[in-house]
């Protein structure tokens, strides 16, 4: 194939770029508009930017405690899907368990349930079931954590699976024969060799955990509320804050950024979604 | 092969959890849909009315629209989803300066909430404030307004889905064009064959299992969206964006219908299973059992 001008790839990608990056920056733009200029006629270049917004969600100290929330649910209910999610795969693949096939596609229908009526089946089992004494599941991390499981696992299991059935039995076979044990063949011989997929489900599922809206706005009322909802509280019956919101929605995306930065290169190599075999 | 008891005690952790954080409360979801329930009601109480609401489903024109603009939404979004991602993955296979930045930026939209797409995309596109009616009535005299036009909130949402979830498509055919084998382009650029040729006949059938994992993907997220759509039109302009799973939002909170609420989800879970199935084990099992 003939070389072509690197001039047409970068022409074409910083077009879709600009695409792509409009709507983040329009979000930007927001952010900077104090509440007076929002309903004037929109303009496309910025100018004289209004950092009230950035201050006053700064120095909010609940929204710092939702920011709190929001990173240690996502981050625990992350490394809980990847860990789980790495066991139940290395289960599916190496035993000959009967209906196995059956499990693993059982896993992905709890990700299809549609969200709006299963909230309150959660709020009942949460309050009243999954209690000791007066303290109970709701407006918990823990609770959420376990929660956001009903999703982030089975995509875990689903994104993981290739990349275990990817690692050839031979290796666990003789690391047996040298008289390892199982939990050392688990740990030390296939987890190491899985990193790129594991890497990418537990960025995946950071992500999935920390833009969740629904449940956290039901399940939550103070002690484990997210960013998420924080943005919400900003629609009231008086209006909109939407520069407060937009704020914080920028705030909510640095997080997300740098975790996405982190694994970038890792991304391609682990997603295959039970799709590719290498 | 060694005992079983250590494969099921490994799926345990999974399956309690799963149990008691999906499978019981679809239980209850199920008991609830043979039921009439307004648990919002100062004397909230159930009322057993047998196969009712199932009855009722089958004749109701609201929720066979919904299932009929889902469809059409699923259609067009993932379709699109799916040619550019080819395109950009293809155009990712290639090296020129600054691809890891490209690559950066084109992924960005993957990690930004729902529910702050739906809020970007109302900023932007609500009249009178919005940059985007703006400009195509000062550029081209186009007239756009979601808060009344039907067609115009529904290509919106369109447009919003295919910004926000195009680079996971783009990830997942890179992840399947990397993990091709080169002897088959190269035998078939020695017969001969042309660019067209190539792409139906081999780089097309090696990559469709990628191509129906993505679709189940986006099929199963775009039947239980619903913080996005709900932020951006609310369902409306009248039952234009209004997809199944806003359907059901709607049904259960503004109209506190419980109990049809749930009848509604128990069957939409059920098409969604029946589907993914099929799905799965016409394009995506058999080829995992081969090896």
């Amino acid at each position: 194939m003939k070389k072509r001008s690197p001039i047409i790839g970068i022409v074409f990608w910083s077009l879709i770029s600009l695409l792509t990056l409009f709507p983040i920056y329009w979000l930007f733009v927001i952010s900077v508009k104090p509440a007076v200029q929002l309903f004037s006629t929109p303009e496309l270049i910025l100018s004289d930017p209004f950092w009230g917004n950035y201050a006053k969600v700064w120095g909010d100290r609940l929204l710092r405690s939702y920011m709190l929330n929001s990173v240690i649910i996502s981050t625990g209910n992350a490394v809980l899907c990847t860990v789980l999610g790495f066991f139940a795969c290395y289960a599916l693949s190496r035993f000959n368990m009967s209906g196995k096939e059956s499990i693993f596609f059982w896993t992905i229908t709890n990700r299809m349930a549609p969200p709006a009526v299963f909230l309150l089946p959660l709020f009942l089992l949460m309050t009243q079931v999954y209690a000791v004494g007066d303290w109970n599941l709701l407006d918990t991390r823990i609770g959420m954590i376990l929660v956001y499981c009903t999703f982030n696992l089975p995509f875990a299991i689903w994104t993981l699976r290739p990349t275990v059935d990817g690692i050839p039995k031979e290796l666990d076979e003789a690391a047996y024969v040298d008289g390892a044990s199982a939990w050392k063949v688990i740990t030390e011989v296939v987890f190491p060799l899985c990193r790129p997929g594991l890497a990418v489900t537990l960025i995946l599922t950071w992500v999935f955990a920390w833009n969740e809206y629904l449940l956290a706005a039901t399940l939550t009322n103070f002690n484990a509320r997210t960013l998420t909802t924080g943005l919400s509280e900003y629609v009231t019956s008086t209006g909109t804050e939407w520069g407060i919101m937009a704020t914080i929605s920028v705030f909510t995306l640095i997080p997300a950024l740098i975790v996405f930065g982190l694994v970038q290169k890792h991304i391609v190599a682990g997603l295959t979604f039970g799709a590719v075999k290498g | 092969m060694q005992s079983k008891r250590l494969g099921w005690i490994l799926l345990a952790p999974t399956l309690v959890i799963l149990f008691f954080f999906g499978v019981l409360p679809f239980i209850y979801v199920v008991y609830v849909s043979f039921h009439q329930w307004n648990p919002f009601a100062v004397n909230p109480e159930m009322v057993f009315n047998g196969a009712d609401n199932f009855r009722q489903i089958v004749f109701d024109p609201a929720f066979l629209n919904s299932i009929g603009v889902t469809v059409m939404f699923v259609f067009f979004a993932v379709l699109s989803e799916l040619i550019l991602g080819y395109v950009l993955a293809q155009a990712f296979m290639r090296d020129f300066p600054g691809k890891a930045i490209f690559r950066t930026i084109h992924t960005l939209p993957l990690i930004m909430a729902p529910i702050i797409v739906g809020s970007v995309w109302k900023l932007m596109t609500t009249p009178s404030i919005g940059i985007i009616p703006k400009f195509l009535d000062e550029w081209f005299g186009i007239t756009m307004n979601i808060g009344t036009s039907a067609p115009a909130a529904f290509a919106t949402v369109v447009i919003m889905d295919i910004w926000h979830w195009t680079p996971l498509v783009t990830l997942t055919l890179i992840a399947a064009l990397v993990s091709l084998p080169p002897d088959p382009f190269e035998q078939a650029q020695i017969d001969g064959a042309n660019k067209r040729q190539i792409f139906w006949h081999i780089t097309l059938p090696m990559i469709a299992p990628a191509v129906v994992a993505t679709v189940f993907i986006r099929l199963m997220d775009a039947l239980r969206t619903v913080d996005e759509v709900w932020m951006l039109t609310g369902g409306g302009p009248g039952s234009a964006t209004r997809f199944v799973g806003v359907h059901i939002f709607k049904e259960v909170f503004p109209k506190t219908n419980y109990g049809y609420g749930s009848t509604i989800s128990v069957i939409v879970l059920y098409l969604t299973i029946v589907v993914c199935w099929l799905l799965y084990v016409t394009m995506l099992a058999p080829r995992s059992k081969k090896d």
